[in-house]
Protein backbone atom coordinates (compact mmCIF):
# COMPACT_ATOMS: atom_id res chain seq x y z
CA UNK A 1 0.00 0.00 0.00
CA UNK A 2 1.30 3.40 -0.94
CA UNK A 3 1.67 5.98 2.06
CA UNK A 4 0.12 8.74 -0.27
CA UNK A 5 -1.76 8.59 -3.52
CA UNK A 6 -3.08 10.98 -5.69
CA UNK A 7 -5.15 10.66 -8.33
CA UNK A 8 -6.83 13.12 -11.07
CA UNK A 9 -5.68 16.14 -8.43
CA UNK A 10 -6.61 19.62 -10.18
CA UNK A 11 -6.58 22.58 -7.59
CA UNK A 12 -7.74 26.37 -8.53
CA UNK A 13 -6.87 29.64 -6.92
CA UNK A 14 -9.93 31.38 -7.10
CA UNK A 15 -10.81 31.05 -10.87
CA UNK A 16 -7.47 29.96 -11.93
CA UNK A 17 -6.33 26.70 -12.67
CA UNK A 18 -3.09 26.11 -10.98
CA UNK A 19 -3.03 22.08 -11.24
CA UNK A 20 -4.22 19.40 -14.39
CA UNK A 21 -4.87 16.18 -13.34
CA UNK A 22 -1.18 15.48 -11.64
CA UNK A 23 -0.98 11.75 -10.27
CA UNK A 24 1.59 10.68 -7.71
CA UNK A 25 2.15 8.44 -5.26
CA UNK A 26 4.38 7.85 -2.55
CA UNK A 27 5.80 4.48 -0.71
CA UNK A 28 6.01 3.82 2.85
CA UNK A 29 9.48 5.38 3.93
CA UNK A 30 10.38 6.94 0.96
CA UNK A 31 11.89 10.72 0.03
CA UNK A 32 9.94 12.09 -3.51
CA UNK A 33 10.23 15.41 -4.65
CA UNK A 34 8.35 17.35 -6.73
CA UNK A 35 10.65 19.37 -8.99
CA UNK A 36 10.01 22.40 -11.25
CA UNK A 37 10.12 26.52 -12.38
CA UNK A 38 8.52 29.04 -10.66
CA UNK A 39 5.06 28.73 -10.43
CA UNK A 40 4.52 25.02 -12.07
CA UNK A 41 2.48 24.21 -9.19
CA UNK A 42 4.87 23.05 -6.56
CA UNK A 43 3.40 24.40 -3.50
CA UNK A 44 0.34 24.26 -4.90
CA UNK A 45 0.61 20.42 -5.19
CA UNK A 46 1.69 20.61 -1.06
CA UNK A 47 -0.94 22.89 -0.35
CA UNK A 48 -3.34 20.17 -2.08
CA UNK A 49 -2.06 17.20 -0.10
CA UNK A 50 -3.17 18.66 3.09
CA UNK A 51 -6.45 20.55 1.59
CA UNK A 52 -5.60 24.09 2.08
CA UNK A 53 -6.05 25.18 -1.25
CA UNK A 54 -9.15 24.15 -3.68
CA UNK A 55 -9.06 20.81 -5.14
CA UNK A 56 -10.79 18.41 -7.30
CA UNK A 57 -9.58 14.85 -7.71
CA UNK A 58 -8.85 11.65 -5.21
CA UNK A 59 -5.98 11.92 -2.61
CA UNK A 60 -5.78 9.25 -0.09
CA UNK A 61 -3.44 8.76 3.11
CA UNK A 62 -2.72 5.64 4.82
CA UNK A 63 -4.78 4.02 2.68
CA UNK A 64 -8.30 6.35 3.36
CA UNK A 65 -9.61 9.00 1.00
CA UNK A 66 -8.73 12.79 2.88
CA UNK A 67 -10.54 14.86 -0.07
CA UNK A 68 -12.70 17.66 1.06
CA UNK A 69 -11.36 16.41 5.17
CA UNK A 70 -10.58 19.75 6.89
CA UNK A 71 -6.76 20.27 7.59
CA UNK A 72 -6.65 19.48 11.44
CA UNK A 73 -8.48 16.31 10.79
CA UNK A 74 -5.71 15.12 7.98
CA UNK A 75 -3.14 16.47 10.43
CA UNK A 76 -4.31 14.47 13.53
CA UNK A 77 -3.95 11.34 11.28
CA UNK A 78 -0.42 12.20 11.11
CA UNK A 79 1.06 14.70 8.42
CA UNK A 80 2.73 17.08 9.09
CA UNK A 81 3.76 20.06 6.59
CA UNK A 82 6.41 22.85 6.82
CA UNK A 83 5.20 25.48 4.61
CA UNK A 84 6.42 27.68 2.48
CA UNK A 85 7.86 30.89 4.69
CA UNK A 86 8.26 28.34 6.94
CA UNK A 87 4.99 28.85 9.67
CA UNK A 88 6.36 29.12 12.38
CA UNK A 89 4.83 31.19 14.84
CA UNK A 90 7.23 34.12 15.65
CA UNK A 91 5.68 35.78 18.69
CA UNK A 92 5.74 32.58 20.77
CA UNK A 93 9.36 31.46 22.09
CA UNK A 94 10.86 28.48 20.65
CA UNK A 95 10.03 26.05 23.34
CA UNK A 96 5.82 27.12 23.20
CA UNK A 97 6.31 26.36 19.12
CA UNK A 98 7.93 22.80 19.74
CA UNK A 99 4.48 22.23 22.31
CA UNK A 100 2.29 23.85 19.27
CA UNK A 101 3.74 21.24 17.59
CA UNK A 102 2.50 18.43 19.24
CA UNK A 103 -1.02 19.61 20.51
CA UNK A 104 -2.27 17.05 18.99
CA UNK A 105 -0.58 14.66 21.11
CA UNK A 106 -1.60 14.06 24.32
CA UNK A 107 1.17 11.60 26.10
CA UNK A 108 2.90 14.35 27.93
CA UNK A 109 6.03 12.29 29.09
CA UNK A 110 6.30 11.59 25.14
CA UNK A 111 6.38 15.11 24.02
CA UNK A 112 8.92 16.23 26.83
CA UNK A 113 11.21 13.38 25.75
CA UNK A 114 10.55 14.20 21.61
CA UNK A 115 11.60 18.06 22.72
CA UNK A 116 14.74 16.77 24.47
CA UNK A 117 15.41 14.58 21.12
CA UNK A 118 15.19 17.72 19.40
CA UNK A 119 17.34 19.64 21.08
CA UNK A 120 19.93 16.80 20.76
CA UNK A 121 19.28 17.14 17.05
CA UNK A 122 19.59 20.99 17.53
CA UNK A 123 21.85 22.09 19.97
CA UNK A 124 20.90 25.63 18.86
CA UNK A 125 17.51 25.65 19.43
CA UNK A 126 18.59 24.63 23.14
CA UNK A 127 20.19 27.64 23.25
CA UNK A 128 17.73 29.67 22.27
CA UNK A 129 14.46 27.72 24.16
CA UNK A 130 13.20 30.72 25.44
CA UNK A 131 14.03 33.29 23.13
CA UNK A 132 11.10 34.63 20.19
CA UNK A 133 11.00 32.24 17.11
CA UNK A 134 10.82 35.67 15.28
CA UNK A 135 14.42 36.90 16.54
CA UNK A 136 16.20 33.17 15.11
CA UNK A 137 18.53 33.55 12.31
CA UNK A 138 16.55 32.39 8.89
CA UNK A 139 18.55 28.62 9.36
CA UNK A 140 17.39 28.48 12.68
CA UNK A 141 13.25 29.31 11.95
CA UNK A 142 14.08 26.47 9.32
CA UNK A 143 15.00 24.51 12.22
CA UNK A 144 12.48 25.17 14.12
CA UNK A 145 9.90 24.80 11.60
CA UNK A 146 10.99 21.12 10.42
CA UNK A 147 11.15 20.63 14.85
CA UNK A 148 7.75 21.59 15.10
CA UNK A 149 6.92 19.34 12.38
CA UNK A 150 8.09 16.33 13.50
CA UNK A 151 7.01 17.28 17.20
CA UNK A 152 3.41 15.54 15.59
CA UNK A 153 5.32 12.50 15.44
CA UNK A 154 4.31 12.32 11.43
CA UNK A 155 3.80 9.48 8.83
CA UNK A 156 4.47 12.21 6.53
CA UNK A 157 6.61 15.23 6.58
CA UNK A 158 5.98 17.69 3.10
CA UNK A 159 8.71 20.68 2.75
CA UNK A 160 8.35 23.14 0.91
CA UNK A 161 11.48 24.34 -0.23
CA UNK A 162 13.60 23.84 3.22
CA UNK A 163 16.76 25.13 1.16
CA UNK A 164 15.30 28.70 0.33
CA UNK A 165 16.79 32.01 1.52
CA UNK A 166 19.84 29.79 3.79
CA UNK A 167 23.01 30.12 3.47
CA UNK A 168 25.09 27.11 1.35
CA UNK A 169 25.80 25.38 4.43
CA UNK A 170 23.12 25.64 6.29
CA UNK A 171 21.32 24.06 3.44
CA UNK A 172 23.85 21.19 3.42
CA UNK A 173 23.34 20.94 7.20
CA UNK A 174 19.32 20.91 7.50
CA UNK A 175 19.36 18.12 4.30
CA UNK A 176 21.81 15.83 6.26
CA UNK A 177 19.38 16.09 9.15
CA UNK A 178 16.55 15.35 6.99
CA UNK A 179 18.26 12.48 5.69
CA UNK A 180 19.01 10.82 9.02
CA UNK A 181 15.14 11.52 10.02
CA UNK A 182 14.09 10.01 6.87
CA UNK A 183 16.67 7.00 7.88
CA UNK A 184 16.20 6.56 11.99
CA UNK A 185 12.74 7.62 12.58
CA UNK A 186 11.38 6.18 9.14
CA UNK A 187 9.50 9.81 8.38
CA UNK A 188 8.46 9.24 4.66
CA UNK A 189 8.80 13.05 2.92
CA UNK A 190 7.45 14.76 -0.35
CA UNK A 191 9.78 17.49 -0.73
CA UNK A 192 9.59 20.77 -3.16
CA UNK A 193 12.90 21.74 -4.28
CA UNK A 194 13.93 24.42 -6.52
CA UNK A 195 17.72 23.09 -5.72
CA UNK A 196 17.42 20.24 -8.31
CA UNK A 197 20.60 18.45 -7.72
CA UNK A 198 19.93 19.12 -3.71
CA UNK A 199 16.94 17.54 -3.68
CA UNK A 200 17.94 14.99 -6.47
CA UNK A 201 20.58 13.45 -4.41
CA UNK A 202 18.23 13.28 -0.76
CA UNK A 203 15.07 11.72 -2.96
CA UNK A 204 14.32 8.38 -4.12
CA UNK A 205 11.39 9.06 -6.34
CA UNK A 206 10.95 12.45 -8.16
CA UNK A 207 8.08 14.21 -10.09
CA UNK A 208 8.56 16.77 -12.54
CA UNK A 209 6.16 19.73 -12.88
CA UNK A 210 5.49 22.08 -16.06
CA UNK A 211 2.45 24.60 -15.47
CA UNK A 212 0.50 22.20 -13.56
CA UNK A 213 1.28 19.35 -15.10
CA UNK A 214 3.60 15.95 -14.78
CA UNK A 215 5.74 16.08 -17.60
CA UNK A 216 7.97 13.13 -15.76
CA UNK A 217 8.83 11.17 -13.25
CA UNK A 218 10.59 8.24 -12.54
CA UNK A 219 13.45 7.04 -9.58
CA UNK A 220 15.65 9.97 -8.72
CA UNK A 221 19.10 8.25 -10.01
CA UNK A 222 17.79 7.80 -13.14
CA UNK A 223 16.88 11.53 -13.69
CA UNK A 224 19.90 12.63 -11.94
CA UNK A 225 21.98 10.45 -14.32
CA UNK A 226 19.86 11.50 -18.19
CA UNK A 227 21.45 14.29 -19.42
CA UNK A 228 18.81 15.51 -21.97
CA UNK A 229 16.37 15.89 -18.74
CA UNK A 230 19.15 17.66 -16.38
CA UNK A 231 19.94 20.10 -19.33
CA UNK A 232 16.25 20.78 -20.10
CA UNK A 233 14.31 21.05 -17.22
CA UNK A 234 16.60 20.69 -14.09
CA UNK A 235 19.29 23.65 -15.55
CA UNK A 236 22.33 22.29 -14.20
CA UNK B 1 -2.24 65.20 50.06
CA UNK B 2 -5.21 62.95 50.75
CA UNK B 3 -7.19 64.29 48.29
CA UNK B 4 -4.75 63.19 46.17
CA UNK B 5 -4.45 59.66 46.84
CA UNK B 6 -8.00 59.55 46.94
CA UNK B 7 -8.00 60.27 43.65
CA UNK B 8 -5.57 57.86 42.59
CA UNK B 9 -6.95 55.48 44.59
CA UNK B 10 -9.85 55.55 42.63
CA UNK B 11 -8.42 56.23 39.50
CA UNK B 12 -6.81 52.70 39.90
CA UNK B 13 -10.32 51.56 40.72
CA UNK B 14 -12.29 52.65 37.64
CA UNK B 15 -8.66 51.95 35.75
CA UNK B 16 -8.78 47.88 36.43
CA UNK B 17 -12.78 48.30 35.06
CA UNK B 18 -10.80 50.07 31.70
CA UNK B 19 -8.37 47.30 31.54
CA UNK B 20 -11.03 44.62 31.70
CA UNK B 21 -12.78 46.18 29.07
CA UNK B 22 -9.27 46.94 27.03
CA UNK B 23 -8.12 43.24 27.62
CA UNK B 24 -11.40 42.08 26.16
CA UNK B 25 -10.93 44.60 23.22
CA UNK B 26 -7.37 43.78 22.24
CA UNK B 27 -8.01 39.68 22.65
CA UNK B 28 -10.81 39.95 19.74
CA UNK B 29 -8.73 42.37 17.67
CA UNK B 30 -6.02 40.06 18.00
CA UNK B 31 -8.02 37.33 16.22
CA UNK B 32 -10.54 39.82 14.04
CA UNK B 33 -8.30 42.72 13.37
CA UNK B 34 -11.04 44.70 14.08
CA UNK B 35 -12.50 46.97 17.34
CA UNK B 36 -15.31 44.81 18.86
CA UNK B 37 -17.66 47.92 19.02
CA UNK B 38 -20.50 45.74 20.88
CA UNK B 39 -17.85 44.60 23.57
CA UNK B 40 -19.86 47.29 25.92
CA UNK B 41 -23.46 46.79 25.03
CA UNK B 42 -22.63 42.94 25.32
CA UNK B 43 -21.52 43.48 29.03
CA UNK B 44 -24.25 45.76 29.71
CA UNK B 45 -26.79 42.72 28.63
CA UNK B 46 -25.03 40.73 31.16
CA UNK B 47 -24.97 42.96 33.55
CA UNK B 48 -28.75 43.10 32.93
CA UNK B 49 -28.79 39.45 33.56
CA UNK B 50 -27.18 39.43 36.56
CA UNK B 51 -29.31 42.17 37.97
CA UNK B 52 -32.64 39.78 36.76
CA UNK B 53 -31.26 36.59 38.59
CA UNK B 54 -30.36 38.70 42.02
CA UNK B 55 -33.70 40.19 41.36
CA UNK B 56 -35.41 37.14 41.16
CA UNK B 57 -33.50 35.82 44.94
CA UNK B 58 -30.40 34.46 43.85
CA UNK B 59 -27.25 35.08 46.26
CA UNK B 60 -25.04 37.72 44.52
CA UNK B 61 -21.67 35.68 44.11
CA UNK B 62 -23.99 32.61 42.26
CA UNK B 63 -25.01 35.36 40.20
CA UNK B 64 -22.13 36.77 39.57
CA UNK B 65 -20.38 33.33 38.22
CA UNK B 66 -23.83 32.20 36.32
CA UNK B 67 -23.81 35.72 34.33
CA UNK B 68 -19.81 34.78 33.51
CA UNK B 69 -21.19 31.28 32.58
CA UNK B 70 -23.72 32.68 30.23
CA UNK B 71 -21.47 35.84 29.25
CA UNK B 72 -19.10 33.29 27.85
CA UNK B 73 -21.57 30.76 26.17
CA UNK B 74 -22.94 33.91 24.56
CA UNK B 75 -19.70 35.31 23.37
CA UNK B 76 -19.09 31.75 21.36
CA UNK B 77 -22.49 31.58 20.04
CA UNK B 78 -22.05 35.31 18.53
CA UNK B 79 -18.30 34.22 16.82
CA UNK B 80 -19.97 31.24 15.67
CA UNK B 81 -23.35 32.63 14.29
CA UNK B 82 -22.48 36.25 13.01
CA UNK B 83 -18.92 37.20 12.74
CA UNK B 84 -17.47 33.65 11.71
CA UNK B 85 -19.47 33.92 8.14
CA UNK B 86 -17.76 37.04 7.52
CA UNK B 87 -14.36 36.23 8.71
CA UNK B 88 -12.64 36.61 5.52
CA UNK B 89 -15.23 39.57 3.95
CA UNK B 90 -13.39 43.02 3.42
CA UNK B 91 -13.22 45.60 6.66
CA UNK B 92 -16.48 47.28 5.89
CA UNK B 93 -18.80 44.30 6.17
CA UNK B 94 -17.30 43.10 9.61
CA UNK B 95 -17.82 47.21 10.96
CA UNK B 96 -21.37 46.52 9.69
CA UNK B 97 -21.71 43.47 11.87
CA UNK B 98 -20.28 45.31 14.74
CA UNK B 99 -22.20 48.24 14.53
CA UNK B 100 -25.26 45.81 14.07
CA UNK B 101 -23.89 43.63 17.10
CA UNK B 102 -24.00 46.97 19.38
CA UNK B 103 -27.53 48.08 18.39
CA UNK B 104 -28.97 44.48 18.51
CA UNK B 105 -27.36 44.14 21.69
CA UNK B 106 -28.26 47.62 23.19
CA UNK B 107 -31.86 47.51 21.67
CA UNK B 108 -32.01 43.87 23.61
CA UNK B 109 -31.51 45.47 27.14
CA UNK B 110 -33.87 47.89 26.59
CA UNK B 111 -36.70 45.96 25.12
CA UNK B 112 -36.14 42.83 27.73
CA UNK B 113 -35.12 45.48 30.80
CA UNK B 114 -36.52 48.34 29.87
CA UNK B 115 -34.70 51.70 29.90
CA UNK B 116 -35.49 52.93 33.78
CA UNK B 117 -32.09 53.10 35.85
CA UNK B 118 -31.43 50.19 38.19
CA UNK B 119 -30.08 50.20 41.54
CA UNK B 120 -27.22 47.25 41.66
CA UNK B 121 -26.22 46.71 44.79
CA UNK B 122 -22.42 45.83 45.35
CA UNK B 123 -21.46 43.11 47.39
CA UNK B 124 -18.98 44.91 49.15
CA UNK B 125 -18.98 46.75 52.22
CA UNK B 126 -19.48 50.05 52.45
CA UNK B 127 -16.29 50.80 54.13
CA UNK B 128 -12.88 49.17 53.16
CA UNK B 129 -11.27 46.92 55.69
CA UNK B 130 -7.70 48.47 54.32
CA UNK B 131 -6.97 52.77 53.91
CA UNK B 132 -10.97 52.84 54.59
CA UNK B 133 -9.98 57.12 54.19
CA UNK B 134 -8.70 56.39 50.65
CA UNK B 135 -10.84 54.23 48.62
CA UNK B 136 -14.78 52.74 49.22
CA UNK B 137 -15.27 49.25 49.80
CA UNK B 138 -16.66 48.69 46.52
CA UNK B 139 -13.64 50.63 44.72
CA UNK B 140 -11.24 47.81 46.74
CA UNK B 141 -13.80 45.08 45.91
CA UNK B 142 -14.00 45.93 42.46
CA UNK B 143 -9.89 46.46 42.09
CA UNK B 144 -9.46 42.58 43.73
CA UNK B 145 -12.19 41.12 41.67
CA UNK B 146 -10.53 42.70 38.21
CA UNK B 147 -7.02 41.79 39.27
CA UNK B 148 -8.19 38.22 40.55
CA UNK B 149 -9.80 37.80 36.47
CA UNK B 150 -6.50 39.39 35.09
CA UNK B 151 -4.66 36.92 36.97
CA UNK B 152 -6.79 34.04 36.08
CA UNK B 153 -6.56 35.17 32.26
CA UNK B 154 -2.67 35.64 32.25
CA UNK B 155 -2.33 32.34 34.25
CA UNK B 156 -4.66 30.56 31.70
CA UNK B 157 -2.81 32.02 28.16
CA UNK B 158 0.60 31.26 29.84
CA UNK B 159 0.43 28.02 31.16
CA UNK B 160 -2.14 26.05 29.60
CA UNK B 161 -2.16 23.77 26.45
CA UNK B 162 -5.66 25.71 25.18
CA UNK B 163 -4.37 28.71 26.00
CA UNK B 164 -1.17 28.33 24.10
CA UNK B 165 -3.21 26.55 21.42
CA UNK B 166 -5.30 29.93 21.76
CA UNK B 167 -2.39 32.44 20.87
CA UNK B 168 -1.02 30.30 18.01
CA UNK B 169 -4.68 30.36 16.70
CA UNK B 170 -4.72 34.21 16.83
CA UNK B 171 -1.14 35.00 15.65
CA UNK B 172 -1.01 32.68 12.39
CA UNK B 173 -4.01 31.12 11.60
CA UNK B 174 -2.50 28.95 8.87
CA UNK B 175 0.24 27.88 10.58
CA UNK B 176 -2.17 26.45 13.54
CA UNK B 177 -3.98 24.45 11.38
CA UNK B 178 -1.01 22.90 10.35
CA UNK B 179 -0.24 21.55 13.89
CA UNK B 180 -4.37 20.03 14.14
CA UNK B 181 -5.33 23.99 15.84
CA UNK B 182 -9.13 23.72 14.96
CA UNK B 183 -8.83 27.35 14.37
CA UNK B 184 -12.41 28.74 14.47
CA UNK B 185 -13.25 27.23 17.74
CA UNK B 186 -10.14 28.84 19.15
CA UNK B 187 -11.64 32.13 17.62
CA UNK B 188 -14.85 31.35 18.92
CA UNK B 189 -13.26 30.26 22.67
CA UNK B 190 -11.45 33.85 22.38
CA UNK B 191 -15.04 35.62 22.02
CA UNK B 192 -16.02 33.60 25.14
CA UNK B 193 -13.18 34.86 27.01
CA UNK B 194 -13.68 38.32 26.03
CA UNK B 195 -17.73 38.59 26.46
CA UNK B 196 -17.40 37.01 30.10
CA UNK B 197 -14.04 40.08 30.86
CA UNK B 198 -16.77 42.34 29.84
CA UNK B 199 -19.58 40.68 31.84
CA UNK B 200 -17.32 41.85 34.89
CA UNK B 201 -16.21 44.49 34.02
CA UNK B 202 -19.57 45.83 33.78
CA UNK B 203 -20.92 43.86 37.35
CA UNK B 204 -18.53 46.15 39.18
CA UNK B 205 -19.43 49.38 37.12
CA UNK B 206 -23.23 48.89 37.83
CA UNK B 207 -22.76 49.68 41.38
CA UNK B 208 -20.99 52.84 40.55
CA UNK B 209 -23.38 54.18 37.98
CA UNK B 210 -26.83 52.61 37.83
CA UNK B 211 -27.77 50.13 35.57
CA UNK B 212 -28.98 51.29 32.06
CA UNK B 213 -29.12 49.89 28.63
CA UNK B 214 -26.23 52.32 27.59
CA UNK B 215 -24.06 52.39 30.64
CA UNK B 216 -21.22 51.10 29.04
CA UNK B 217 -21.07 52.94 26.29
CA UNK B 218 -18.88 55.65 27.65
CA UNK B 219 -16.52 53.33 29.59
CA UNK B 220 -16.18 51.16 26.42
CA UNK B 221 -14.23 54.36 25.28
CA UNK B 222 -12.15 54.62 28.06
CA UNK B 223 -11.44 50.69 27.70
CA UNK B 224 -10.66 51.61 24.06
CA UNK B 225 -8.23 54.68 25.31
CA UNK B 226 -6.61 52.30 27.26
CA UNK B 227 -6.51 49.64 24.14
CA UNK B 228 -4.72 52.02 22.19
CA UNK B 229 -2.80 53.80 24.89
CA UNK B 230 -1.06 50.45 25.78
CA UNK B 231 -0.89 49.04 21.96
CA UNK B 232 -3.94 47.43 20.47
CA UNK B 233 -2.08 43.94 19.64
CA UNK B 234 -0.74 43.64 23.42
CA UNK B 235 -3.05 42.65 26.06
CA UNK B 236 -0.78 43.56 29.04
CA UNK B 237 -0.27 46.95 27.05
CA UNK B 238 -4.24 47.23 27.15
CA UNK B 239 -4.31 46.35 31.09
CA UNK B 240 -1.16 48.75 32.25
CA UNK B 241 -3.17 51.53 29.79
CA UNK B 242 -6.43 51.02 31.97
CA UNK B 243 -4.70 52.06 34.65
CA UNK B 244 -3.11 54.79 33.40
CA UNK B 245 -6.56 56.24 31.84
CA UNK B 246 -7.86 55.59 35.03
CA UNK B 247 -5.69 57.45 36.97
CA UNK B 248 -5.14 60.25 34.74
CA UNK B 249 -8.30 61.02 34.03
CA UNK B 250 -9.39 60.83 37.57
CA UNK B 251 -6.36 63.17 38.33
CA UNK B 252 -7.49 65.46 35.56
CA UNK B 253 -11.09 65.91 36.15
CA UNK B 254 -10.06 66.79 40.35
CA UNK B 255 -7.54 69.43 39.40
CA UNK B 256 -7.40 70.67 36.18
CA UNK B 257 -10.30 70.25 33.84
CA UNK B 258 -13.16 69.57 35.93
CA UNK B 259 -15.88 66.23 36.37
CA UNK B 260 -17.48 67.37 33.48
CA UNK B 261 -15.30 66.66 31.09
CA UNK B 262 -14.01 63.51 32.22
CA UNK B 263 -14.74 61.54 29.00
CA UNK B 264 -12.81 63.96 27.07
CA UNK B 265 -9.73 62.89 28.15
CA UNK B 266 -10.74 59.35 26.79
CA UNK B 267 -11.01 61.35 23.50
CA UNK B 268 -8.16 63.06 23.51
CA UNK B 269 -6.08 59.88 24.37
CA UNK B 270 -7.58 57.92 21.63
CA UNK B 271 -6.77 60.82 19.36
CA UNK B 272 -3.27 61.74 20.24
CA UNK B 273 -2.28 58.25 20.81
CA UNK B 274 -3.24 57.59 17.00
CA UNK B 275 -1.64 60.89 15.80
CA UNK B 276 1.52 60.89 17.79
CA UNK B 277 2.45 56.89 18.46
CA UNK B 278 0.05 54.92 16.48
CA UNK B 279 1.83 52.00 17.76
CA UNK B 280 1.15 52.77 21.76
CA UNK B 281 3.22 52.41 24.57
CA UNK B 282 3.88 48.92 24.57
CA UNK B 283 2.83 48.10 21.31
CA UNK B 284 5.23 46.79 18.31
CA UNK B 285 6.04 48.46 15.15
CA UNK B 286 4.81 45.71 12.93
CA UNK B 287 7.21 45.28 9.49
CA UNK B 288 6.50 43.47 6.99
CA UNK B 289 8.74 42.41 4.00
CA UNK B 290 7.48 43.87 0.48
Amino acid sequence: MNLLEVKNLSAWYGPTQALFNVNFHLSQGGITTILGANGAGKTTTLRSVCQTAKTSGDISFVGQSISGMSTDKIVRMGMAHVPDGRGTFTGLTVEENLKLGAYTRRDKDGVSEDIEKIYVRFPRLRERYSQQAGTLSGGEQQMLAISRALMLRPKLLLLDEPSFGLAPLIVQEIFEIMKSINQTDGVSMLLVEQNASLALNLADHAYLLETGKVVLSGPAEDIRADETIRRTYLGY
Amino acid sequence: MDGFLLQVFSGLANGSIYAAVGLALVMIYQSTHHINFAQGEMATFSTFICWWLIDSGMSYWLAFFLTVGVAFIGGVVVQRVFIRPVERKPVLINVIVFVALLVIFNAMSGWIFDHTLKAFDSPFPVRSAVLPEYISGHQLGSLGVTLAVLLVIYLFFRFTPIGLAMRGAAQNPDSASLVGIRVTWMLALGWGLASAIGAVAGMMMAPIMFLDPNMMAGILLYGFAAALLGGIDNPWGAVAGGFIVGVLENLLGAYVIGSDLKLTVALVLIVGTLTLKPNGLFGQKVVTRV
